[in-house]
């Protein structure tokens, strides 16, 4: 074909304009993931008390791709008596082995667990892919392994609680109900049930509607592993199954992961009740940027704090505070960048920003695109191709925006990033912190006391210097102000699953 | 009529550096069952042996202490896979030199999970036992455990197998990296339990275990000048002793005795096991603008 001579032709090594110009250099061939070798079945029952059972009513809601709009398989929707069935099994478990059994044999299991989930881990990040959206480069690099880490991790506290609290004899509180949301589905189970379990309590797991597969793969490996019958129990459905959940009379703990509004009719209907709670909430947290700042690798901070997993992260950095000596410098670097990332099927390797989770998530974060623009914001968006079927939003910049605008307030939790500029560090603090929320920030400097400085002045419960949305076993996450209460992750984690 | 088969016996060498080589002095000594009957021949290690360990040992902290702790936690993980897979070939050994087949069952699994417990302590003991300082300055101040370095250590007497595996497991769960010097009576699990480190992911040179007499080579662990600590759990002659604590002050060397009568016992396992061999290292930050 003659134009790739042409294209040839036109290839520099440095283009004078610093773009990042790919694309006219080379084209990505379609690099899609093997599909065929994860299993779905055509439906899910509930899994309560080591079985598969059908949900009492009888009814059944559908499951579909994002990516295709095409339905994967249907899962059971549990009803007040459904729930009240694995309550009581995660009960009858708690009393019976699990809570005489030691911890060092408690372990053992999150180790199987662990060791099984990595063996299976291409099977599992391809269902989540294809039932949640993500692309595959991260349901494969980061979901799942973390998801095997997590368990890992908290198996072996399983027999060293009493180092982990001195000077308190620690002991589980019995039945969890935990509630968990559709951004990383595995990964939210693994966060919730690996401390659960290592610390001796059983539990009932809902799973969000839009993404119960993994969860129900995951019931299936638990059976593999020959965890007792009763300790997890996993059923699924909406939210009226997650307030039966929470309501229940026989449940000692709530963890629930999701969105501030919810949390807060959470946190107002366990009121006058005994049971204990944590949450982990929204964000909306800030990117600070100062001159000073090493711009390549803020900008690629940038995108990974905002794109990552479609900007579906409570702590998704979505709003960029840059200092004004640097940012048209940034915003322009930023725009190159967005050109070259790669929008559509989660299965291809290749893709950066796959499917937006739903179709109900693709409408609002399409209505904060209006509002946006409605409100007075300049709207960059990449130029980059997307597919005719499937929920898919180009990653967006707002530009020219003021703190009051909503788009600059409410979590979006979508691919869409807001930019304002900050004089001096003390104004940079004040836009920083001038959201309700507080579960992370981010900070770029070469200066290190300012890193630190920034550190202790913004008001979130984790902060990243110089990098974002890194997440470990060891490292403890979660919110100040309305982002949460509570921290999950390391040996903070554990607290949450102690009778304090 | 079918010909009798003679079995093949295997060759009871030494671990060093990943491989099994014979020692250098090409000296043996018997190791015999409980009945006073030859079961194989051991190396009696020498002077040069031991040398040439710590300088594979050395080689090999670098590598091993950069792994991660999870990293490292898999690994020990793995041993103990892989110890739970061999568990007729460690009863074969522990059988002859004494342990009824209860016995034997429970020093395998108490081997097993020992491992397993400190694999957990990997990615653990830094956060219980580290610290963020609140000094009165302004400055971020933190606290970390470092690795000591290359620990030379006398394996316990008369736990081949269980007390073998929880000098080693504590030291390697740090970052360390060790020349150990077996039972010197019951020398052959310990060579077995190389070939259970050898199949699992340990890198070569990070646990090196020699065989041969401690009266010879006490002299030898405590004066040499790379050894960062040395470790013995038994009650050794006063003489011995005296020795390693005097030859220790030649470079500081830290002497980690930890008397253990009962291996079985919870006691016999700790995090502190894991902090005798880590140094403190704290880190000052300026805060500021």
């Amino acid at each position: 074909m003659s134009h790739t001579e042409t294209k040839e032709a036109a290839y520099k090594p440095t283009s004078p304009n610093s773009k990042l110009d790919f694309q006219s250099v080379w084209e990505y061939a379609p690099a899609p993931q093997d599909a065929d070798f994860a299993e779905v079945k055509e439906q899910y029952d509930l899994f309560i008390g080591g079985k598969f059972v059908e949900p009492s009513k009888g009814r059944y809601f559908k499951s579909t791709n994002p990516a295709t709009e095409e339905e994967i398989t249907e899962f059971a929707e549990a009803t007040q008596k459904d729930v009240d069935k694995a309550v009581k099994a995660a009960r009858k478990a708690y009393e019976g082995e699990w809570s005489s059994m030691s911890g060092k044999e408690r372990g053992k299991y999150l180790y199987r667990i662990a060791r099984m989930l990595q063996e299976r881990a291409r099977e599992f990040a391809v269902l989540e892919s294809m039932d949640g959206g993500k692309p595959i480069r991260e349901s494969r690099d980061v979901d799942i392994p973390l998801v095997a880490a997590y368990f890992f991790y908290y198996a072996g506290w399983a027999d060293k609680l009493e180092y982990a609290f001195p000077g308190k004899k620690p002991e589980p509180y019995g039945v969890c109900g935990q509630i968990i949301p559709w951004n990383f589905p595995l990964l939210m189970l693994a966060w919730k049930i690996a401390p659960a379990l290592a610390t001796g309590n059983t539990v009932v797991l809902k799973p969000a509607e839009t993404t119960s597969l993994t969860a129900l793969k995951f019931a299936e490996l638990v059976k593999d592993c020959g965890l007792p019958d009763g300790v997890i129990n996993i059923v699924t459905g909406a939210g009226q199954t997650g307030s039966e959940i929470v309501n229940h009379k026989d449940i000692d703990k709530v963890a629930f992961t999701g969105s501030t509004n919810v949390g807060k009719i959470i946190q107002k209907s366990l009121a006058g009740t005994d049971k204990k709670y944590t949450l982990e909430l929204g964000g909306k947290g800030a990117l600070v940027i100062f001159e000073d700042a090493p711009i390549d690798q803020a900008v690629e901070g940038i995108i990974n704090a905002i794109y990552f997993n479609q900007g579906h992260v409570c702590c998704a950095g979505s709003r960029l505070l840059v200092q004004e000596g640097v940012a048209d410098k940034v915003i322009q670097k930023l725009k190159d960048r967005l050109e070259t990332m790669i929008v559509g099927d989660p299965l291809d390797k290749n893709t950066d920003i796959g499917a937006i989770n739903s179709k109900e998530q693709f409408e609002t974060v399409n209505k904060y695109l209006e509002m946006g623009v409605d409100e007075g914001a300049d709207i960059y968006q990449a130029k980059c191709d997307i597919p005719e079927n499937g929920y898919f939003i180009r990653p967006t910049l707002f530009t020219n925006v003021s703190q009051s605008n909503r788009v600059v307030q409410e979590e979006i939790f979508g691919p869409v990033l807001t930019v304002q500029t900050f004089r001096t560090a003390d104004e940079g603090i004040e836009k920083a912190n001038n959201t309700p929320y507080g579960l992370a920030n981010g900070v770029w400097t070469d200066k290190g006391s300012k890193i630190f400085k920034m550190g202790s002045k913004m008001r979130s419960g984790v902060v990243w210097a110089n990098t974002y949305n890194k997440f470990d076993p060891t490292s403890p996450f979660g919110g100040y102000k309305e982002s949460g209460v509570g921290r999950e992750g390391g040996m903070h984690g554990l607290a949450a699953y102690i009778k304090n | 009529m079918a010909e009798e088969r003679i079995d093949v016996r295997k060759t009871y060498k030494m671990y060093i550096g990943g491989n099994f080589p014979r020692t250098e002095s090409g000296r043996t000594y018997k190791a015999l069952d409980s009945e006073g009957n030859l079961l194989a021949n051991a190396c009696q290690g020498s002077r040069k042996d031991f040398r040439d360990a710590v300088k594979i040992a050395r080689g090999a902290f670098d590598g091993w202490s950069s792994r991660s702790a999870y990293n490292r936690g898999q690994i020990l993980y793995r041993i103990a896979e892989m110890l739970e897979d061999r568990r007729d070939q460690f009863m074969k050994e522990l059988g002859p030199i004494g342990f009824t087949t209860a016995e034997a069952e429970a020093d395998i699994n108490a081997a097993i999970d020992r491992l397993i417990y400190y694999a957990g302590w990997t990615d653990k003991y830094q956060q219980v036992f580290g610290s963020v300082n609140p000094v009165a300055s302004s400055h971020f101040n933190f606290s970390m455990l470092e690795p000591t370095g290359v620990v030379a250590a006398f394996a316990p007497e008369n736990s081949p197998l269980l007390g073998l595996v929880s000098v080693i497991a504590p030291i390697i769960a740090g970052g360390n990296t060790c020349i150990v010097l077996a039972s010197e009576e019951y020398p052959l699990p310990a060579i077995s339990f190389a070939e259970v480190l050898n199949s699992s992911d340990v890198p070569g040179g990070v646990v090196n275990i020699l065989t041969g007499f401690r009266e010879e080579l006490a002299e030898h662990f405590s004066s040499h000048m790379d050894v960062n600590a040395m470790c013995y759990t038994d009650d050794l002659p006063k003489e011995m002793k005296k020795t390693i604590d005097e030859n220790a002050s030649l470079n500081v060397k830290r002497i980690v005795k930890r008397p253990v009568d009962d291996w079985y016992d919870e006691e016999a396992q700790s995090p502190y096991f894991v902090t005798d061999f880590q140094e403190t290292k704290t880190t000052w930050h300026p805060v500021g603008f």
